[in-house]
């Protein structure tokens, strides 16, 4: 090797250490941050008790409002989210395959609707609540983090449907399968363990979200009982106690950071142990 | 070609694929052409398949060999780009006409594959999935008819002590074998075979050979190779094909003692 070769080689393994370390060391620092700042403030208390008068200030209780109020609207979510995905990432692998164009139209269609940014979700959302003069809810909430992670749940599930051999559709339609039992008897099981992945990636999603909740879910102090009252979610917890001036109030933020971040985390590792038993 | 009973229009270079005296027809494919968007995979294809016999589609690969078999079952239907015209009888029936139930139609041939593709669930399953969606709800029927078709391939004492388990566990060669038995639960009156003994090892390749040996008195075989040595020890009649036609079909003995076309003597002359 001559010596220029030599040196670009090591230049870039350098390189992608340094890069691999930086981002270790961003996700290093936040979890060092909200640990430092939030654990002397976690508690049973704070997990298990509804914020009591003047919590915002300094008083007593805990966040148990926002941590209810979050898994009941990303599960909600979550199932909303999949009855519909299930179908179309389906349909999409079933019927579609056919229209080279079409799927591809679709594929990207989806894409965009991924991207789209949560706020616009929300906003989305909320015109419609006015227009049917509807309050904030847990209900409308539901849907509108369904609509949120709908598309991140059908393209993972469709990506999951794609990497099934033709050869296994045509096994199945030879046995003399109609495209209904190909689709919900062989792909579905095939599937399976790539479609709870698929769930859980968008569950995390879901449960993290701020913005799409501010105008649709509301906020309260309380465990909604059903799904017409407000509810109160993490991520906005975080928001409104990170606002206060008192600092036990901020802390309070980071211990509530330490939560939502705990769940996402369980729920990251748990899909991917998910998929690589796959 | 609107007459059923009238003979077969066939081009006089077709003249010699017709059936032999004293078989019985099950299969009869007329004037059959494949095309894709800028390539003719099979042209002028005709072709009577007689019953109960090993019929072998030999041919280098490429040949349209597989894409003749996929048209039998309409698998064809899967691939948006390939545009068939010509008629597939069977049974007097032409699946191509589009009159007819697919899913039907396909009961009437079992697939068995280059490689296995076991269905997800289990080894029992595998084999009451076809029953099934045939209608079939009764227990004590489907459990009879897994046990009767395992054995039929021969599969049975090596998994008689766990057919709750997932078939995907299983030897690639019993894969392949479960995955005949569950094209045979479905009583098919065709067995298409795609090179199936292509994945797997010689002795596994042997005892799938010795199968269709046996089920030939009850099915009629049809059996794409490229592997000459296996036309040889299985084929009761050869179909010799080479870029997407037919040029030498008749009794193995023949095809294989006196070919007629230049090509085919090179094939078989190479091939040994």
């Amino acid at each position: 090797m001559t010596l220029r070769r030599k040196w670009e080689e090591k230049f870039f393994r350098v390189l992608t250490a340094l890069v691999a370390l930086l981002v270790v060391f961003v996700l290093a620092h936040i979890l060092f941050t909200i640990v430092s700042k939030g654990a002397s403030s976690l508690s049973w208390e704070i997990l298990s008790q509804e914020p009591k008068g003047g919590f915002y200030m300094g008083g007593g209780g805990g966040i148990l409002n926002a941590i209810a109020g979050s898994f009941y609207l990303a599960i909600g979510a979550s199932i909303l989210a999949f009855v519909v995905s299930l179908p179309v990432a389906l349909f999409i692998n079933i019927y579609l395959i056919r229209y080279h164009r079409l799927l591809i139209g679709v594929r990207f269609f989806l894409d965009v609707l991924w991207g789209i940014p949560s706020i616009v979700y929300g906003a989305f959302a909320f015109t419609i609540m006015i227009f049917f003069g509807l309050r904030n809810s847990l209900g409308a909430g539901i849907v509108t983090v369904g609509a949120l992670i709908a598309p991140i749940m059908i393209r993972a599930m469709d990506e999951v449907l794609k990497t099934i051999p033709i050869g296994l559709q045509e096994a199945s339609y030879s046995l003399g399968s109609t495209k209904t039992e190909t689709a919900y008897k062989i792909f579905f099981k095939q599937a399976l363990p790539g479609f709870a992945t698929a769930v859980l990636l968008a569950f995390g999603r879901g449960i993290g979200d701020a913005a799409s909740v501010l105008f649709t879910a509301g906020y309260t102090d309380h465990v909604p009982r059903n799904l017409s009252d407000p509810t109160a979610t993490l991520p906005l917890s975080i928001f409104f106690q990170l606002g206060s001036p008192i600092e036990e109030v901020q802390n309070r933020a980071y211990a509530a950071a330490i939560v939502l971040t705990f769940i996402v985390l369980c729920i990251s590792i748990t899909a991917r142990v998910l998929y690589r038993k796959k | 070609m609107s007459s059923v009973t009238a003979i077969p229009e066939i081009s006089k270079d077709a003249a010699h694929f017709q059936v032999v005296p004293g078989e019985v027809p099950v299969l009869n494919i007329r004037n059959l052409n494949v095309r894709s968007k800028n390539a003719q995979i099979l042209k002028n294809i005709n072709l009577v398949v007689p019953k109960n016999k090993i019929t072998v589609l030999l041919g280098p690969s490429g040949c349209g060999k597989t894409t003749l078999l996929k048209c039998m079952n309409r698998l064809t239907d899967l691939y948006s780009e390939l545009k068939l015209d010509g008629s597939i009888e069977i049974d007097g029936e032409d699946i191509l006409s589009g009159k007819f139930d697919i899913t039907q139609i396909r009961q009437k041939m079992g697939l068995v594959m280059q490689r296995p593709f076991p269905l997800p669930m289990s080894i029992y399953d595998n084999i009451a999935y076809g029953l099934k969606i045939k209608g079939i709800r009764k227990k004590s029927i489907i459990s009879e008819k897994v046990e009767k078709h395992l054995r039929e391939v021969a599969l049975w004492d090596e998994v008689k002590d766990r057919l709750k388990t997932s078939a995907q566990r299983l030897s690639i060669g019993q894969q392949q074998r479960l995955c005949l038995a569950r094209g045979l639960a479905v009583e098919p009156e065709i067995i298409l075979a795609d090179e199936p003994t292509s994945a797997l090892d010689p002795i596994s390749s042997r005892v799938i050979e010795e199968e269709f040996l046996k089920l030939k008195d009850d099915y009629t075989i049809i059996l794409v190779t490229h592997i000459l040595r296996q036309a040889k020890r299985l084929a009761d009649f050869v179909v010799f094909m080479y870029y997407g036609e037919i040029v030498e079909y008749g009794p193995a003995s023949e095809i294989f003692e006196n070919p007629k076309t230049d090509i085919l003597k090179e094939y078989l002359r190479v091939g040994h």
